[in-house]
Parts: structure tokens; sequence; C-alpha cells
């Protein structure tokens, strides 16, 4: 039963993220993206990260690939990208070597150190534990309001300043007469 | 049942996640439009949120879950504002490609 999930995120994934670099047209490419991101879901909640499958779910097929759709739409960029010519001429080949020699080099570090791994930390609590429904969630959020306190208020100062980040540089500026009062437009 | 099923292995999740990102890296290093290399980016940045959450499991330690969420936190708002980039910049040419973007340099 494991192995049947695993196999049919596994292929969802990667069926995905193919999908993703080789569609031309921009649509269905985010439309692939979902699909890797669901599969990544599947197998965070196959490996006990509930509360992180939902925000997977939420965040990343919800909000980020709608993001990315709006942008698509609200531009007009949804034509198909030319993808039979090749700027450069070796790009190709160069980056399917690359690829290849990446896979190859961090796959071959996993396996050579795959008997390294050992239990250092306290476990995770998993569902069906003495925890009840929602240990997963409980245990994170004691290691998330406890040890990185800090970092997890820092976030929100992050997100402010990239929200208005955002809306100065996508801002259109009002007229071109009064374009020398609109700061931060350029 | 007499069929020995093996039970996936971290080692199979971290192989997946080592696929996962090399896929991503292909996809920056020959697609042109910049959403479609966002995209990419995002194909990375899982593939090694599933590190971190194998690994956790392995490990058995919820640090790796507590980095997955702030990965996520800091890749939206990394996304919203690469977006607003690519909006202004897009706005004004709406046929640029990557290519086009090292005109940028003075």
């Amino acid at each position: 039963m494991q192995l049947f999930v695993f196999v049919c995120a596994a292929a969802m994934i990667l069926v995905g993220a193919i999908g993703v670099i080789v569609r031309s047209h921009p649509v269905h490419a985010a439309l692939s993206l979902i699909l890797t991101l669901f599969g990544v879901a599947v197998l965070f909640v196959a490996q006990d990260a509930h509360f992180l499958a939902a925000v997977q779910v939420v965040v990343y097929a919800g909000a980020i690939v709608v993001l990315f759709l709006f942008v698509i739409m609200l531009l007009g960029v949804d034509k198909a990208e030319a993808l039979r010519v090749d700027p450069v001429k070796v790009q190709r080949p160069l980056a399917a070597i690359v690829g290849l020699g990446l896979f190859g080099l961090i796959a071959g570090a996993i396996v050579r150190s795959r008997d390294s791994l050992v239990v250092r930390g306290h476990g995770i609590d998993i569902a069906s534990g003495d925890g009840g429904h929602d240990s997963n969630i409980r245990q994170l959020a004691n290691d998330l309001f406890s040890n990185h306190v800090f970092a997890f208020e820092l976030t929100s100062v992050l997100l402010v300043i990239a929200v208005v980040g955002t809306v100065l540089l996508a801002r259109r500026p009002r007229s071109s007469s009064a374009s020398d009062t609109s700061a931060g437009s350029k | 049942m007499h069929l020995a099923i093996a039970s996936p292995t971290t080692t199979w999740y971290l192989v997946l996640a080592s696929l996962l990102f090399a896929i991503g890296a292909v996809g920056v290093l020959v697609r042109r439009n910049p959403l479609v290399l966002f995209m990419c980016i995002e194909l990375m940045l899982n593939a090694v949120n599933l590190t971190f959450v194998a690994l956790a499991r392995k490990l058995g330690d919820i640090g790796g879950q507590t980095t997955v969420f702030f990965v996520m936190v800091v890749a939206a708002a990394e996304v919203v504002v690469g977006l607003g980039i690519i909006v202004s910049i897009l706005r004004r040419r709406p046929a640029a490609t990557a290519d086009d973007i090292a005109e940028l340099k003075g």
C-alpha cells in the first residue's frame, strides 16, 4: 500500500515536472505545476507531515499557482513560446548534461551516505499515536513557538515588506503629467 | 500474500527529490519565459522541501518540518516580489524574454 502511494505520487510529480519544462504554453505549465505540488503533498502525508501537506495544498497549489495564472491572464502573455528554435546552439545539450550530472552526483551522494542516517531526535508524533488527531500540529507548534519564535516573528516582517514592495513595484503611474509625484514607480 | 513488496525507504524519497531538483534546474537553463523560470524555481524548492520532510521522518527530528514551514513562507514572499518585478517589466515590453532582461545593464 505504501509502495502504491509512493509510485503514484512519484508519477504525478515527475509527469508534472516534465510538463512544466516542456509545455510551451505558460498556462499549461502552471497547471502541470499544480500536479507536481499535489504529488508532493501526498508524499508529505506519507511521511507523517500532515500539517505541511495541508499548507502545501492551500499555499502552493492554492495561492501561488493562482497568482501565477492571474499574472499570466493580467499581462496577456498566454501565447505559446517558440520552443522549436534554439536561441543558443548548444544550450539544450549542455542543459541536459548539467541536469544528468546534477542528478547523478546527488543520487550518488545519497546512496553512498544512506547508512550514516541515524535517529538523533525525539521522534515525530503521528496522528494514530497517543497524542490524538492533532499531535503533528501540536509538536510542530511546540517547536515553532519555543525554539524558533524569533524567526517566526521575522517572517511576519518579511511578508509585510514583500507586500508593500510589490504594491510599489507593480503600481501603475497615475498619469504622465503627474509622474514626478509618484515616487517609487520607476 | 507471498509476494515480498518493498516498502519505500527514505533513500527512495531522496532520490525522487534529487530527480525533481534536476528537472527544475534543467528548466531554469532551457526556458526563456520569466514566468516559467519562476515555476521551475518552485520545482526546486519543492524538491528541497521533500528532502527535509523525508529526513525529518528518518532522523526523528521535528526541526525539518519547521524548516519546511519557513521555506514555504519565504517562497511565498519571493514569488510575490518576483511577480511584481515581472509585471512591471512585461507591462513596458510585453514580449520580453529572459534574454532581453540583460539589456537592463548600464
